[in-house]
């Protein structure tokens, strides 16, 4: 090969970089492991990490996968090839993307899907940026945005969306039902805004009068965003009918949809809006098509909306997305369907409930809104939630999320979720144990006097 | 097919779902949905025979040679999907406690380092999604440490025309203008235009080096000075770093602030469009600014979060938790493999295969676009000849390649290259697989002379021919509706 190119030596082919930027010999990096010793190792801290009781949800939910799922999507052919710009040479994954956005369309009752975003987080930020674009309404760069959805997701959108000079307002929540509070609503009635954010449900669970919300912003020259979970959709009132006329764009978290915990990612963003503003959307879309025989193909279109074509003057900057966590989502919805997914959401609410009732039956631990929840549900205990959460997790239950450090205002507030995956067993020993941390606690708080030093 | 036409009402994966409904008496009716969603209903015999099918009509590096240029589409390690798959990495919570995560922070600990040593960046977080995550993290960057210093006067970043779509996308993203400057015919960055271009005004700039013309930018370190003497920063797009793994680092040349394509350099599957990663490294100055969280180290070697507690000045958080995790799972199991010495190897098998494909067709009569530099990972051939005499068009070559069992390099890109094919063929694929990419691109070459319409109408083998794109986007058909 060094004779064809002319050269002895592989070094040679270094020759234009300048020899004061040739790197050492890079002593920060160990030497190389066979797959045996990096399997070893990588078992070894698996097992480490353990395999504790999850009863945190906060954004990521511990569903059953059907074993199909991720077998096909780690067949080489889906995860190994490159984005489907040759449509030719990638029917296969085009095809797929096309019955995504069939099947997303069809849970969120919308006109278009993209076929995918980064994360729920992010897909937010992109709403925010979209609405901003879209709305020829308003000029407004401010965001109506309540208190009570994700904080993570209001953060990451801040980051984004600041730099363009993107305001995000906030809307305070009502402390007894946990809903966005439409009174503080109406004070914003008449101002200019992009848009009005909808999560459904909110991040402590609890259902937004979504009909009502979506109505309001519509009312006053704002589009109606839904932030939602994916399976809550296959028994709730998907955004496409929320109000008289449905949310103009809807974005959300795919991980229930077939994707593991697996630490926070790769899970995948999705995006629907009406047919109206299709041409505002970032991200990939796929179109159905022919060949030159009249076949029917599918081929990525509307891509003058993107960095590659567009470059500075792109919807968005966006170029690899999530598109293995799509083919499992729409591997994972053909075999659930409409009907294994209504099933699965209906478990984890019933055992949402479930759980919350044994923990409420415990001295010094109380639900704190009244409003109805999907599955998740925010306690109040007699005790800080970060000892609790810590004394539990020492037995290897992961006991929720400790609201205190977004929501200070809630007091000792812990948010937890049973998914359809929880056992009656396991929420019976979370029950005991949570029962007896606050027993001990109790106890801790008043010592008995010792009368005898007196 | 469509999964859509195969549904009959009624059926289902039984095993797949709850056996039973709850109720739902507690959630108010107005809350509910009153019909189901059309979602295909079907045995999981049926989806799995579907889905099995529909992959077999991909093109895969599994399946085919792929010299996809800019792309690095270089063999995954089927170890890395495996061990990132163990039950005790996929079922951790990304909120579980630092108690439960010391194995899975080990891992990003060490990822973290090995790119900062790599790269000879100071700092590096993990948690950009993806290569245009990264950028948007970098120059955010650029903008908080100008902003850090009350210097807000500076409103543009400069960009050289060969540059990658998302670099003049990302520059609006974070608020900035876009100033571009030419690149020289050699390839290089013309440094009077860019003298020019800077000033008081200037942020920073966005280089990807190797440049996407798969030269060298030789002039870097004065390109480094004048950007740095303006007050700006530079910006090092890692696309192209597999070229110079181990070879020479981003840092030493002077960048300030890089992001690296995991699902290129780090070999991490590029899934039919992402998931990837694009970890983010800086120089001193930035440090304080990367978006969190990242993983710390105690005295006592525990791992730990670094949060906007520990960061105040953090430009803040991208994503709703830390990352890509699997996918920088996948990365670290990657890194271990190569270790140092594989490191090493990475830019120089790369390199060799570049150098040597472009020999081969040049000797063949393909026209390369640089002939006079140095071929780096990658190498573009003009096309411009066969288009002008034969009207036979690089589109046609690459469509007539997938005929031959190959992926078509990249096409039109850099846009300032007529007629280009960008060809990367990576380390780990064999002479073989070169050859028989040389000798086909030799046959369709002859066909273009003795039948050019055989190649104008490719493919003709695959499970479809040339698409209509401009009905595609006119006659809008973006989901099934209904039979």
């Amino acid at each position: 090969m060094l004779d064809a190119i002319g050269v002895d030596s592989i070094e040679a082919l270094f020759d234009e970089i300048p020899e004061a930027l040739r790197a050492g010999d890079l002593p920060g990096i160990p030497e190389g492991l066979s797959e045996m010793e990096v399997s070893a190792l990588m078992h070894a801290r698996a097992r480490r990490d353990g395999q504790a009781v999850c009863f945190i949800g906060a954004g990521a939910y511990d569903h059953h996968i059907p074993a199909a799922v991720w077998e096909i999507a780690t067949r080489g052919e889906f995860y190994t090839a490159y984005t489907p710009y040759q449509a030719e040479a990638s029917q296969g994954t085009l095809q797929l993307l096309y019955e995504y956005q069939s099947m997303m369309t069809a849970l969120m009752d919308m006109g278009v899907s993209n076929t995918s975003l980064y994360d729920g987080a992010s897909a937010v930020a992109e709403a925010v940026l979209m609405a901003v674009r879209a709305n020829r309404k308003s000029k407004s760069r401010r965001i109506l945005v309540p208190r009570a959805m994700h904080p993570a997701y209001r953060r990451v959108a801040h980051t984004i969306v600041r730099n363009q000079g993107i305001e995000l307002v906030e809307l305070p929540f009502d402390p007894a039902t946990g809903q966005t509070d439409l009174t503080a609503l109406e004070a914003h009635a008449g101002e200019d805004h992009a848009a009005l954010l909808i999560p459904q449900p909110n991040f402590f669970g609890v259902l937004e009068p979504v009909d009502a919300l979506c109505d309001w912003a519509h009312a006053n020259g704002m589009l109606a965003i839904g932030v939602v979970n994916p399976l809550a959709m296959s028994i709730l009132e998907p955004p496409g009918q929320w109000g008289g006329e449905g949310v103009d764009i809807v974005v959300g978290e795919g991980q229930p949809l077939g994707a593991p915990l697996s630490s926070g990612g790769p899970y995948f963003g999705f995006m629907c809006c009406t047919q109206k503003l299709v041409r505002q959307m970032p991200g990939r879309i796929v179109g159905r098509t022919v060949d030159l025989e009249g076949r029917t193909g599918y081929t990525l279109t509307l891509q003058a909306r993107e960095q590659h074509i567009r470059r500075s003057k792109a919807t968005s900057n966006i170029c690899t997305n999530q598109g293995l966590l799509v083919t499992a989502a729409t591997i994972h919805m053909a075999l659930l369907g409409a009907e294994g997914l209504a099933r699965t959401a209906a478990a984890c609410h019933a055992n949402t409930n479930a759980l919350s009732e044994r923990l409420c039956g415990i001295d010094g631990v109380e639900p704190v809104f009244d409003g109805p929840v999907f599955h998740e549900r925010v306690l109040r205990l007699a005790m800080p939630v970060a000892d609790a959460l810590k004394s539990l997790a020492a037995h290897n239950v992961l006991g929720g999320y400790d609201l205190s450090r977004d929501y200070p205002e809630l007091g000792n507030a812990l948010l937890v979720c049973a998914t359809e995956t929880r056992t009656a067993q396991e929420m019976d020993e979370y029950a005991a144990k949570l029962g007896r941390i606050m027993v001990a606690q109790g106890r801790a708080k008043c010592p008995i006097e010792p009368k005898f030093e007196q | 097919m469509l999964i859509h036409e195969q549904s009959r009402s009624g059926r289902r994966a039984f095993a797949q779902a709850p056996k039973d409904r709850p109720g739902l008496e507690d959630i108010p009716a107005e809350f509910l949905r009153e019909r189901p969603p059309a979602l295909p209903e079907v045995s999981e015999m049926q989806a799995v025979r579907h889905y099995t099918r529909l992959s077999q009509k991909n093109f895969s590096i599994d399946t085919q040679f792929y010299p996809l240029g800019s792309c690095t589409m270089k063999y995954n390690p089927r170890a890395c999907n495996t061990l990132a798959m163990l039950p005790g990495i996929l079922g951790r919570h990304p909120l579980a406690p630092e108690s439960h995560s010391q194995g899975f922070m080990a891992c990003l600990f060490e990822l973290q380092e090995m790119l900062k040593e790599v790269t000879g960046m100071h700092d590096v977080s993990l948690v950009p999604a993806a290569g245009a995550q990264g950028e948007f993290t970098g120059v955010a960057m650029i903008r908080a440490y100008h902003d850090s210093r009350g210097d807000s006067e500076r409103t543009e970043i400069i960009v050289p025309d060969a540059a990658h779509g998302t670099n003049p996308a990302t520059a609006v993203m974070c608020g900035y203008k876009v100033r571009e400057i030419p690149t020289l015919g050699n390839g290089d960055v013309d440094l009077d235009a860019l003298r020019e271009a800077v000033g008081p005004q200037t942020a920073g700039i966005m280089l990807t080096n190797p440049s996407t013309v798969g030269v060298f930018e030789r002039n870097i370190a004065e390109i480094a000075r004048i950007v740095h003497e303006a007050g700006g920063l530079l910006y090092y797009d890692g696309a192209n770093l597999n070229a110079i793994l181990g070879k020479c680092r981003p840092g030493d040349m002077g960048f300030d602030v890089i992001h690296m394509n995991l699902h290129k350099t780090f070999s991490t599957p590029h899934g039919g469009g992402g998931p990837g990663a694009g970890p983010v490294g800086v120089s001193e100055r930035l440090k304080p600014f990367l978006p969190v969280p990242m993983v710390a180290q105690d005295g006592y070697g525990d791992y730990y979060w670094l949060t906007e507690k520990e960061r105040p000045q953090t430009i803040g958080k991208l994503m709703a938790f830390a990352g890509n995790a699997g996918v920088l799972l996948r990365a670290w199991v990657y890194a271990r493999m190569l270790g140092r010495e594989g490191m090493i190897r990475v830019a120089e098998y790369a390199t060799l295969n570049a150098n040597y494909m472009a020999a081969r067709l040049r000797e063949a009569g393909f026209q390369l676009a640089y002939p006079e530099r140095r071929a780096t990972h990658e190498f573009i051939v003009t096309l411009r000849r066969q288009a002008k005499e034969l009207k036979v068009n690089a589109m046609d070559f690459a469509k007539r390649l997938l005929d031959y069992g190959y992926h078509a390099p990249t096409t039109y890109f850099p846009l300032l290259v007529p007629e280009c094919f960008l060809i990367e063929p990576t380390e780990t694929e064999a002479k073989e697989a070169l050859d028989g990419f040389i000798e086909a691109m030799r046959a369709i070459q002859k066909e273009a002379e003795s039948e050019p319409d055989t190649v104008r109408s490719a493919p003709h083998t695959l499970p479809v021919r040339r698409l209509d794109d401009v009905r595609a986007a006119r006659e809008l058909d973006l989901k099934w509706s209904g039979a």
